[in-house]
Formats: C-alpha cells, structure tokens, sequence
C-alpha cells in the first residue's frame, strides 16, 4: 500500500477530511479573504471553496448570524420571517441581474462592486477602525475571522442564483 | 448610489419606499407644545431640509405615553431627582437647592448643553457639570456618569426646559470639539463598518429590521425605553450604537463621547427639549 505511507496532503487527505467533516471543504483549498482574485467591477469568478454552495444553508444565513441580510433586504419568498429591512434594494430578481460571479464578490466584499455601500464586507481581512469581540463592545483580540466562512459565501450565492423574478 | 445600481444592475427602477415620519403633533400635559419638526441648522441644510424629532418615527401606543407625564414613565426618574435636589450630601453641608433654589429655575439650561466652559476650558455636558458641583462645591461623591441618580437628575433639569429649542454653540472655543464630534459621526466603525450616519442620515425613515429608523436626535434624552424599562442616559445611547456595528465602544464620559454629544446635539438645533422622552 504505497498511497499510505505518503505524506499527508494532496487529494487524500481532501477525501479523508470530508470523510470525517461530512463534506466540509479542505482547508488547504479555501480562498483567504485577503487572497481573493476580484476583477475590476468587484466579481469573482471562481469558488472560494471548491465546494458547491448550498441553497438551503444560504437561505437560513440569510435570517441568522453574521449574515442576516434581512436585517436590510426584502425577498418576497422569506417575507414568512417578518419585518424585513428595507435599507438595500429587494433581492428577487438576483440571479436575473447579476451572474454568479457578481454575486459572489457581492457578498464577499460588497464596497468592490458599490463603492461607500453601507453592505457589510463578509469575506474581509481586516482593516476595520476599532473592531470589536462580537457584540460585547470590548476589543477584537487576535486575527480576526472574516463575518462569514468561505463556504457560507458559497451557499448564500447558492441561494441568490435560486431568485429568479416571476 | 441610485444612478450607479442602475447602470451597474440595469433594471433597480424602484427602491423601497421611504416610511416617512408620521403626522402626528405632540402637546405634553395638554399644555406643552412640543417642536418635532425644524428646519434643519444651515450646518445640516446639505443633508436634509426638515429634522425631526425621534418621536415622530415611533408608533401611537408608544407616543401617546409621552403626552401625558402620569402615564410617562420617565417622570419617575424626575420624581426621585426632586428628593436628591434638596438632599444635603457632602462635607460643605450644601444641596442642589441650596445654590439653585426650585429646580424650576434651572429652565433654559438643558438646551444649550453640551457648552463651553470658560474657567475649565473644556466643553461640558451636563452629566459633567453636575458632578462638578457635586465634587468642588458640595464636597460629594461624583455620581457614575451614566448611573441612575445621574440621569435622573438629567431628566429633572431637562424636563423643566420641555419646549424650549435646543440651541448649543457649535462655534467659538467650542469649535474644535464640535469637529471631533462630527468626524466620529461620520467615522464607520467596527467590523460591519457602518457610521451613524448610514443609518441616521442616509437610511433615516427606512426599516433595520424591526427598526423604523429615525435621525438619532438627542433632544428627548434622557429616553425612557420600553426595550429596558429604565431611562437611558444619551452616551449610553451612542455606546450601544456603536456597539451595534461590531465595534469596541466609548465609554461615557470619555471625550470622545462629549465631542459626539455636542455634535449630534447640533443637529436637533431648533427641536423642543423633550427629555424625558419614551421610545421603544
Ligand atoms: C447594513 C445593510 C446591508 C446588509 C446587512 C446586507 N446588505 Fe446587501 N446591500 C445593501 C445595500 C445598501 C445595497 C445596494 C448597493 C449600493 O449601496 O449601491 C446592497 C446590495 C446587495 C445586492 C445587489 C442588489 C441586487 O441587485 O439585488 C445583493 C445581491 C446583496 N446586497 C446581497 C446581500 C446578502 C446576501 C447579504 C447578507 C450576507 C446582504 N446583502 C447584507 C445593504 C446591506
Ligand atoms: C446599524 C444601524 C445604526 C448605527 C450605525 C447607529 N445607530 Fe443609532 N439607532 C439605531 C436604531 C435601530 C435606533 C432605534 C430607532 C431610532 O430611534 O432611530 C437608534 C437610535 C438612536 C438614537 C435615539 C433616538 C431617539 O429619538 O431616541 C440616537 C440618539 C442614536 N441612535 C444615535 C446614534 C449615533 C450618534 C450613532 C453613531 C455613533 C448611531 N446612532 C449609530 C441604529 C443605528
């Protein structure tokens, strides 16, 4: 069994650890926040995982957690959760207008697509004037985590493709 | 921000529509007539052409409290403020109503607070100049700047200016803070990188959530909220704010937090002083 006795990386270990993670995408394959390949209009073409995104998991995002999106956009299809925001512009339609490259850069660092948006940068690294640890209003200690992990940027932009108008 | 969705999504012809501040006119006790909408200071006259007082963005359940100080909750902070006015603390054996007589005749000085302090030569709120009489002419303690004996008294000297527009300097000595106070507002702060003014400047009227927001105005401080049930002294207000967006806060009382004060007071230049007011 020559394969066992080589050293742990490459695709093995990519089997073996969704083996054991159910899935999860191999840390070695996810993109940094600060390593992401934005174009000139803010898009990203390229998975930042590797994993395909998971609608069902984009669209609970979109009600909870550091995503909470509705905090500032309708969607006629989540209207069910009540009081939605009315900040950014209503989301129904998404994948119509926008491919799925614009939406992942989008969600990952809306300020690259929309200058001075005030849409939070989920995927970033760093740069914040005086970050906080959550919402307790003491200091971030230590590097911090982007707002949402790689693969919740995929499954959100897994959801937005499923908005198609009418 | 509109022009460019457009050419960059092509088809975002209708944003939401803008929940305006209601109609609603405000007399307190059936005499007080409360201004709840100016028009706004020429400092402000590029961003908006009328401010509005928070009260006029809560629902009806909520402002009707406010009309009426027996049903304003708030009114009983004013109430145990009375009982410390005439209260004897301190090695000087002086109370408030020693030096100042009835509360009453402290009308006119919650309006123009924040205010420069010439012997101090610092820009004082009102928080700082009671604790001020407290330590160097009664010889008490200092009250925690945002603790409850403070903003009960905050409220009492409020209260007795109900009606009156709010008016604070934002030249002179003072100047210098009040340009603090506004590169803070203007500051995006935290790790979702948001300033006051995204949401009480550009999004005033439009919904966070559960949360019809209003232009933040200071002019019904100190707030009774229903979301505590307890008055809630204005640098609280701005600490929680700030804290919203992921940040770490000021404290109350830090100078950044004074210059804040005095800054985003300005912008309800022309407003009644309301406090206490009762929001949600
Ligand atoms: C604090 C407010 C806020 C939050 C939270 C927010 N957005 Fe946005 N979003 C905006 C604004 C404002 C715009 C409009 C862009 C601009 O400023 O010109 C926008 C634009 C967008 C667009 C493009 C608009 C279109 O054509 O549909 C998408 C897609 C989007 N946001 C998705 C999301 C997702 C997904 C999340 C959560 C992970 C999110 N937003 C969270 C404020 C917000
Ligand atoms: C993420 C959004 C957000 C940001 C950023 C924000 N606020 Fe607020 N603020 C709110 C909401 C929501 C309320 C409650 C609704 C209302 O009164 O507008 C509120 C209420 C207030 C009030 C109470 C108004 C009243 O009539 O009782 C003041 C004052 C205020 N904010 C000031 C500030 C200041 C100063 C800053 C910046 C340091 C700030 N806010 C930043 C969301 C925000």
């Amino acid at each position: 069994m020559p394969a066992m006795k080589r050293p742990l990386t490459g695709p093995l270990v990519g089997i073996v650890l969704s083996l054991i993670f159910g899935g999860a995408a191999l840390a070695a394959e996810i993109v940094p926040p600060a390593e992401v390949p934005f174009d000139e209009y803010g898009s990203v073409e390229t998975s930042l995982t590797g994993t395909p995104g998971d609608p069902e998991n984009g669209r609970a995002l979109m009600n909870k957690g550091a995503g909470n999106c509705i905090a500032c956009h309708r969607v006629t299809e989540l209207e069910e959760l009540g009081f939605l925001g009315t900040i950014g512009p209503v989301l129904d339609g998404a994948a119509d207008r926008w491919t799925e490259a614009d939406l992942r850069g989008i969600v990952a660092d809306a300020k690259r697509t929309f200058p001075e948006t005030m849409m939070p940068s989920f995927y970033k690294a760093g740069g914040y004037v005086r970050p906080g640890d959550g919402f307790t209003g003491t200091a971030a200690e230590g590097e911090l985590a982007p707002l949402l992990a790689a693969q919740e940027v995929e499954d959100l932009v897994a959801y937005l493709m499923t908005l198609h108008e009418g | 921000m509109k022009t460019r969705m457009l050419t960059l999504a092509g088809l975002l012809l209708t944003g939401p529509a803008l929940a305006d501040p209601d109609d609603d006119a405000l007399v307190i006790n059936g005499e007080i007539e409360i201004v709840t909408e100016a028009p706004a200071p020429v400092h402000l006259s590029d961003v908006f052409d009328t401010i509005y007082s928070g009260w006029r963005y809560r629902n009806d359940e909520t402002q009707v409290m406010e009309s009426d100080d027996f049903e304003n909750p708030g009114m009983l902070g004013v109430e145990a403020a009375r009982d410390d006015w005439v209260e004897v603390a301190g090695t000087e054996e002086e109370s408030c109503a020693s030096c100042h007589g009835e509360p009453e005749e402290m009308a006119g000085v919650r309006p123009v607070y924040p205010k420069w302090n010439e012997d101090a030569g610092e820009v004082r709120t009102l928080e700082m100049q009671i604790n001020d009489c407290r330590t160097s002419r009664m010889g008490a303690e200092p009250w925690k700047y945002a603790g409850e004996d403070m903003v009960d008294m905050v409220a009492l000297i409020s209260s007795v200016s109900r009606g009156m527009p709010v008016d604070v300097a934002t030249d002179g000595p003072a100047q210098s803070t009040w340009e603090a106070g506004r590169d803070i507002y203007y500051t995006r702060y935290g790790r979702l990188e948001l300033a006051c003014a995204n949401c009480h400047e550009d999004n005033s009227g439009n919904m966070i959530r559960a949360d019809h927001l209003s232009q933040g105005q200071i002019n019904g401080f100190p707030t009774y909220r229903l979301k505590n049930a307890q008055l809630n002294a204005v640098q609280s207000r701005f600490k929680g704010c700030i804290r919203d967006t992921m940040a770490e806060t000021f404290e109350p009382g830090s100078p950044e937090l004074v210059a804040l004060e005095l800054y985003v007071a300005s912008r309800g230049n022309g407003l009644s002083v309301e406090g206490p007011s009762v929001r949600n």
